[in-house]
């Protein structure tokens, strides 16, 4: 099926096969592997988009749902080269040990700064519910997010 | 994971919708697809045709009728029931949802596909058979509407037939509702959980003891366990909780559902 995405601000069209999730798209269509696949079971979160404005697990959204829409994926959140504030805060915090899980958790993050830019500590944590780290560096994550929020 | 091939529509209203899933029997409407697209990357389910059921603005929305009814578009997803200023008249429907799974999960899943979905671990068919939800159900021959103690038949079977959608849930008034679960992990899957609605007598409806939700009565939240002991329960064991455990969290949760409500 005919399929026409805009990713990051730039629009792609392709040919995708119904069957093929939006997360294999990204990566193996579209060469965006900054999103990752942790268990492809739609726990871990390491595949996390933003797709018109909403936070969603691209393992558990075919490629052809999202024709006509609009993704952000961890390529397209910083600026012209710069880390974000929240990039730099994680970089700061040592918010990342293998890093494979970042990707998922910074558009969490993103998505929750964007929707509330001044979140509890308790907001902050359910905000990350849906990302799993296993070098279980939660808390370090979270005090990356805290410190930029306002 | 590679999905074995399948066929996708989407159409442009119900009445489309509810074509496409008569003319394929293989075919499945996808929802939020938050338990669909998992269970067929298992192979659980391989369905031949996805009738994607998200561009239907009339499976949408909330509204409240001056008698204080909710009527809820099977679409729905948990985020903007938590959102929707009119589902603060049923104050339990947005806390029960806030506790689903996670932000991602609840921004996609909905209403319809929990309930059509009818996991025994499910929160929400106790719920809706505790506050007395009435559910709407489109197909060829037009609408009928089925109670939630009709519509749950057993795992994951509803009174949706082959070719039929669920388009709404009407729930009435009402704010003396509680809702309590022991999970795997924070807000993880339920080993047990208790809706209650208190409305004159006490009313709770059980969840993961039975295929479908197990509804107990009492005249007040002091009795509800004895209800409880009492209705012949056999809830299955698995690695999680025995039958007897289970059993055992059946009497406590139903207790702390129906004190919450009872409280408000």
């Amino acid at each position: 099926m005919d399929v026409s995405v805009t990713v990051n601000g730039t629009t792609y069209a392709r040919d995708v096969e119904p069957r093929k999730l939006l997360i294999h798209f990204l990566r193996d269509d579209l060469d965006l592997t900054g999103s990752h696949i942790g268990c492809d079971t739609g726990n871990c979160g390491a595949c996390s988009v933003i797709v018109d404005g909403v936070l969603v697990k691209s393992c558990m959204l075919l490629a052809v749902q999202a024709d006509g829409a609009s993704i952000e994926t961890v390529e397209g959140i910083s600026e012209n080269g710069e880390l974000t504030p929240l990039q730099q805060s994680f970089n700061e915090h040592h918010a990342l040990q293998c890093g494979y899980c970042t990707p998922g958790m910074l558009m969490s993050a993103t998505a929750l700064l964007r929707d509330n830019a001044s979140p509890s500590d308790a907001e902050i944590k359910k905000a990350l519910q849906g990302n799993i780290c296993r070098c279980t560096g939660y808390w370090n994550i979270f005090e990356a997010v805290k410190a930029v929020a306002k | 994971m590679l999905l074995r091939e399948v066929e996708y529509a989407k159409p442009g209203s119900v009445a489309q919708a509810l074509e496409l899933l008569a003319a394929n029997d293989g075919a499945r409407a996808l929802a939020g697809g938050q338990t669909l697209i998992n269970v067929m990357k298992a192979r659980a389910a391989s369905p031949d045709m996805l009738v994607d059921l998200n561009g239907l603005a009339e499976l949408r929305g909330i509204e409240l009728a001056a008698d204080g009814t909710l009527t809820i578009g099977a679409m729905t997803t948990y985020t903007e029931l938590m959102r929707s200023a009119e589902a603060k008249a049923r104050p339990i429907l947005g806390e029960v949802c806030a506790t689903i799974a996670d932000v991602q999960v609840r921004n996609r899943g909905t209403i319809g596909g929990n309930v059509c979905a009818n996991d025994p671990t499910n929160h929400l068919p106790p719920l809706m058979v505790a506050v007395g939800a009435r559910m709407t159900i489109a197909g060829a021959a037009g609408e009928r509407e089925v109670t939630a103690e009709e519509f749950f038949l057993g795992v994951y079977m509803t009174a949706v037939g082959q070719g039929e959608l669920l388009t709404k849930i009407a729930i009435p008034a009402g704010k003396k509702d509680g809702f309590a679960a022991v999970t795997l992990g924070t807000e993880g899957t339920c080993i047990c959980n208790a809706a209650a609605t208190v409305n004159g007598s006490v009313r709770v409806a059980l969840g993961c003891v039975d295929a479908v939700p197990v509804l107990v009565t009492a005249d007040s939240p002091d009795g509800i366990a004895e209800a409880v002991r009492a209705a012949g329960i056999e809830p299955p064991s698995d690695v999680h909780a025995s039958a007897e455990y289970r059993l055992h969290l059946a009497a406590v949760l139903a207790t702390r559902a129906a004190q919450e409500a009872a409280a408000r």
